[in-house]
């Protein structure tokens, strides 16, 4: 009884209640999508691993280490592996096709990282050709990429045209890990560096290593910076985890803007829901005070208008939650340059649905204190 | 003391209302027995305060001074939500507008009351078949108010107010807002619920012909009971 007297005044203004649905299901969807987003931004600190730490030079990223260093770090007591990678920033024929391209180790760098799963063939011919080259595989797809075609990056950092054969297509262990990089053999790049003369000629961008305990990352960290200092390229060695953090502090205003816009969002359709239903309690008051007369409670007349917000929150909450999924689909394709990751989380779901139920409980706080407090004989309107 | 016929006893109750900065005194002092059974008329001009002492009859309101025993129990000092529960099961109520819920069919109108108390779902639907039966409206307990004509709509008021059967019924112009023949119709079930249910009945209205289908009538002017009339019970 009291369901359908619920459920029949959540919906009595049929048009009112569609359109706030509408409202906070534009809210929860612009909440989803702003939030994704801002998870896409961390996805390389998601899914770097605890066991690999990055060095690179001191005094910034744009300056590289000596290629020299490599075996003095695998002496350090702690380091397993190692290997490196230099940010290449070349161009595929237009500048709007930006993606990732690293000159790595060749093979081994592939070993560092087990969540590039490449076929082990396609390994074998990558490590056999010099000018080979591995893709991501929604990179491949994007291009439309097949193994043995031909491809030539522009260079911008280390300038002229690198022609590469694609001699292997690797894909994510995990949906965290990033399909649209391109990974080539720095023996390549430097045979140029070194004929031209060029001063980064066996220098590289950072060394990756791995390192048999975890929990031993700082003791690490600290022994190989301290075997370069007073070096000419001192190091600063961190988790990948601090390394991939140190890129998304860059842009932390920016990830700060799009938090607050996200609250912001949630905050208008708090106050439109609020004043949906303080407008559709006060158009009802007379009926809420005959409620009162018959003997209804603050309880039972509280939980009718909470259901009432409920229902129209849950309504537009599912509806935002369910739109998210083929909106970020649709701005997948516009942006997975930018954001190779792009997938809404659980953690996400979980708020929006936190951000329908705080909008439902804000919209019926009001109109649930006036119901409570008004005198019956105030709202029934019938005094002396 | 409160005789035991006597089912309403007020004593020296005062009401007066804030308006603005000013304090308009509503009842003065009025002390009043309504005995069980009793169909009273309350009759006045406008302002005279009949509504007020009604509500406060009800437990819709609270006087400012004086006590109200209904059936033994002081309502002028329960709880709000002591006072819910006692309107709950102890008062009906018929307003002049119906005040029927239009999202809701007659039947589920009816129902309301009962939601408060521990009947099963079945047991309710019983209740409501009886109650809409007796005021002769069983056949339109599918029809939502807006379906309804007003008498109509007046007799599913008063099978919500009888469902629950409590002790007291409470009438604000109940015939207020219906034809002759509806008003009429609705005075004979509020005289049959009197007379063959044993309910006392507490009716304000303006209308004399109404009140004369009271067992007592009484006048109030300026917050002050002028001397009771015997009403000319035909």
């Amino acid at each position: 009884m009291m369901w359908k007297l619920l459920f029949r005044n959540a919906f009595r203004h049929t048009l009112r209640a569609l359109l706030t649905v509408f409202g906070v299901a534009v809210a929860v969807l612009a909440f989803g999508l702003l939030r994704t987003v801002v998870d896409a931004w961390y996805a390389g600190v998601s899914a770097a691993a605890a066991n690999r730490l990055v060095i690179r030079n001191a005094i910034s990223l744009t300056f590289f280490l000596p290629i020299a260093y490599m075996e003095k770090v695998r002496a350090v007591d702690g380091v397993a592996a190692i290997s490196h990678m230099t940010w290449f920033g070349g161009i595929y024929v237009d500048r709007k096709n930006f993606f990732a391209n690293f000159a790595v180790e060749g093979s081994p760098f592939f070993d560092l990282y087990p969540e590039f799963i490449l076929p082990e063939d396609q390994r074998d011919a990558f490590g056999r050709d010099r000018k080979g080259c591995v893709v991501g595989r929604a990179l491949a797809r994007r291009f439309g990429w097949k193994l043995g075609d031909s491809i030539s990056l522009e260079g911008t950092i280390f300038r002229g045209d690198w022609p590469m054969v694609v001699r292997g297509i690797y894909s994510g262990r995990d949906r965290n890990v990033d399909e649209n990089q391109l990974f080539f053999h720095w023996n390549y790049l430097n045979e140029r560096l070194r004929a031209a003369g060029q001063r980064r000629a066996n220098h590289v961008g950072i060394f990756i290593i791995e390192i048999a305990d975890p929990l031993s990352a700082a003791a690490v960290a600290g022994s190989i910076d301290a075997a370069f200092r007073n070096s000419l390229a001192e190091t600063l060695t961190e988790t990948e985890r601090a390394f991939q953090m140190g890129f998304v502090s860059m842009s932390e205003a920016i990830l700060m803007a799009i938090r607050l816009v996200s609250f912001l969002i949630i905050g208008i359709i708090m106050a439109v829901a609020a004043n949906t239903m303080i407008m559709s309690v006060r158009e009802r008051m007379h009926e809420f005070a005959v409620l009162k007369t018959l003997g209804f409670g603050a309880v039972r007349l509280g939980g009718l208008i909470l259901g009432e917000s409920a229902v129209i929150c849950a309504a537009g909450g599912a509806l935002g939650i369910v739109g998210t999924f083929p909106a970020l689909r649709i701005l997948a394709q516009y942006v997975s340059n930018v954001f190779p990751v792009l997938d809404i989380t659980t953690t996400t779901l979980v708020y929006d649905a936190l951000a329908a139920a705080a909008v439902a409980l804000v919209a019926a706080a009001f109109p649930i204190r006036r119901v409570v407090t008004v005198p019956i004989v105030e709202a029934l309107g019938r005094a002396g | 003391m409160m005789s035991a016929a006597a089912l309403v006893d007020i004593r020296h109750i005062s009401k007066s209302y804030r308006r603005g900065n000013q304090i308009i005194p509503v009842l003065e002092d009025l002390s009043l027995t309504i005995a069980e059974t009793e169909f009273l008329a309350l009759m006045g001009p406008s302002g005279s305060g009949k509504s007020t002492l009604l509500n406060l009859i009800a437990g819709l309101d609270r006087a400012d001074a004086g006590t109200i025993t209904v059936g033994g129990v002081e309502i002028s000092a329960l709880s709000e939500v002591d006072l819910a529960a006692w309107r709950a099961a102890h008062v009906g109520f018929i307003f002049q507008f119906y005040n029927l819920i239009p999202v809701l069919t007659a039947f589920e109108n009816v129902e309301l009351p009962l939601v408060l108390t521990d009947l099963s779902r079945r047991q309710r639907r019983e209740h409501v078949r009886t109650a809409l039966r007796l005021v002769n409206l069983e056949d339109r307990m599918d029809h939502t108010p807006r379906q309804l004509s007003g008498g109509q709509q007046q007799r599913v008021a008063i099978a919500r107010a009888l469902v629950s059967d409590p002790t007291l019924l409470v009438a604000d112009e109940p015939t207020g807002d219906l034809d002759r023949a509806s008003a009429e119709d609705v005075l004979v079930l509020m005289e049959q619920l009197s007379r063959e249910l044993g309910k006392t009945v507490i009716m304000v209205t303006h209308d004399p012909r109404a009140a004369r289908r009271a067992s007592v009538i009484k006048h109030l002017d300026k917050g002050v009971l002028a001397n009771d009339v015997e009403a000319a019970v035909p």
